[in-house]
């Protein structure tokens, strides 16, 4: 007799190594997190080993100190950056390279930012806000005056990947975050064609109750178990 | 003049300023505190005010400074300092965050300025000509909220004016700060022009005139502002 397959694509993927796989030359890959924390380290350790190059990356910050996406962007793996704060103290491995024009800076207001991805995910191309008017980012872009406020048009912001961290993940990949842990994680995955969460703890379908659930299965394609689960705060 | 603004005692420490600005927030507000002698501020509310504190980051609710060794990396402010969240705070990603300020329901902004002008200009976020900085979350902040006080050393220390007719730094947005706290006073900004409002105790008028470049409104009675000895 004839087994009965299972309908549900298994998004469990066995290491990060694998989960990275799929990334190539070129790709726009999200990167989530924010003051250290919710940064999918065991994911940006294995885009360390993959063999990629002139990635664009999506992140709140460029890096800092050694490890982690400032370790990529040393490899020179990365072709752009988008990101909402360039220049801390401890992104000299960035404005090193930036400096020397080995790779491009794409600034954003962190919540237009937010604001991109999260049009990028919700099918809305382009949105009006004030943020930045009158301001050197407003050069280049069309205004437009809304009740008497003059606004500058951005456009959505979609991925290839995301590179997201979560605290709880259950076999669909319903994903839930630990404190403030979440910050860009939830926005990336919805802006992103294919969007691989790292998980602390994984989980049987089920065991998250629905009203819990912060990132909906949907948003999910490929859930790794973080092989080093330890909280690694950048400094 | 004698005197030097670069090392004296007379000029408010940033306990001072956090002190002044902890007073000033009305009752029942929400605030976003940015980095530096914003975040202070916290520690100088009264709690029966009722005073909300939100971070970018995505928490509405931020109580105090977990004692040390009791610190959970999983909650943090946006200055990724960890805290601890009140009775009835909520947790939420950045762009809810982010719609909470864009869509003006935060009521003030504290955030460290480079540059105010006259009308309100803000200029946090980087030296031009210099590899420095970040935007962050500051224009949004600014255009967001319906208050921005701004907190800077009155002069830099290199002698130059903050206070400005017109900021020569890049712009986080125009006609936003209502009032500026400074080490040697408390400026508010109208319509009218920006009205000298406090002084440091034990500096004057003239002082504070002497290191501003806008005409300032000098009102009939000037209060001072404390100073812890």
């Amino acid at each position: 007799m004839q087994k009965k397959k299972n309908i549900l694509k298994n998004k469990i993927v066995s290491s990060s190594l694998e989960a990275v796989s799929e990334i190539k030359d070129g790709s726009t890959v999200s990167i989530g997190g924010f003051g250290g924390i919710g940064i999918p380290e065991n994911l940006l350790d294995a885009l360390l080993k993959h063999d990629v190059q002139d990635l664009t990356i999506v992140s709140n910050h460029a890096g800092q100190g050694e490890q982690g996406l400032s370790a990529l962007i040393k490899q020179k793996k990365v072709k752009k950056l988008i990101c909402s704060y360039a220049f801390h103290k401890n992104s000299y491995i960035f404005r090193d390279l930036f400096l020397s024009k080995e790779i491009e800076l794409e600034q954003v207001p962190q919540g237009t930012l937010a604001e991109r991805l999260r049009a990028g995910g919700a099918g809305i191309p382009a949105f009006y806000t004030k943020t930045a008017v009158d301001t050197d980012f407003e050069k280049g872009k069309e205004t437009r005056i809304f009740s008497g406020e003059k606004t500058v048009l951005e456009f959505a912001l979609q991925t290839d990947f995301a590179l997201i961290k979560c605290h709880q993940a259950d076999n669909l990949g319903n994903l839930t975050y630990k404190g403030t842990a979440g910050n860009f994680n939830p926005v990336m995955a919805k802006a992103a064609k294919i969007t691989i969460a790292e998980t602390e703890l994984l989980l049987k379908t089920g065991e998250i109750e629905p009203e819990s659930v912060q990132t909906p299965s949907i948003y999910v394609n490929k859930i790794v178990v973080g092989e080093n689960i330890e909280l690694r705060s950048e400094k | 003049m004698s005197f030097d603004p670069k090392n004296n005692d007379l000029l408010l420490t940033p306990k001072d300023i956090a002190k002044r600005i902890a007073k000033e927030i009305p009752d029942g507000s929400t605030v976003n505190l940015g980095i530096g002698i914003p975040t202070l501020v916290a520690n100088y509310v009264d709690p029966l005010k009722g005073i909300l504190f939100m971070a970018e980051n995505g928490i509405l609710g931020t109580g105090p400074k977990p004692k040390e060794g009791e610190e959970d990396l999983n909650y943090i402010n946006a200055s990724r300092e960890p805290v601890i969240p009140i009775k009835g705070a909520s947790i939420f990603d950045h762009a809810e965050a982010f719609s909470m300020i864009r869509g003006g329901h935060i009521d003030i902004a504290i955030l460290g300025a480079l540059q105010v002008s006259e009308n309100g200009d803000l200029a946090n976020w980087t030296i031009p000509g210099e590899a420095r900085g970040g935007i962050g979350g500051a224009m949004d902040l600014a255009k967001g909220v319906k208050e921005v006080y701004a907190v800077m050393k009155h002069i830099t220390k290199d002698g130059m004016l903050k206070f400005l007719k017109k900021c020569s730094y890049p712009l986080t947005a125009k006609k936003v700060v209502t009032k500026i706290f400074t080490d040697m006073a408390l400026i508010e900004i109208t319509e009218k022009g920006p009205i000298l409002k406090e002084i440091a105790t034990g500096l004057n008028q003239e002082l504070i005139e002497e290191f501003s470049e806008p005409k300032l409104i000098i009102p009939n009675q000037t209060s001072f502002i404390s100073k812890e000895k």
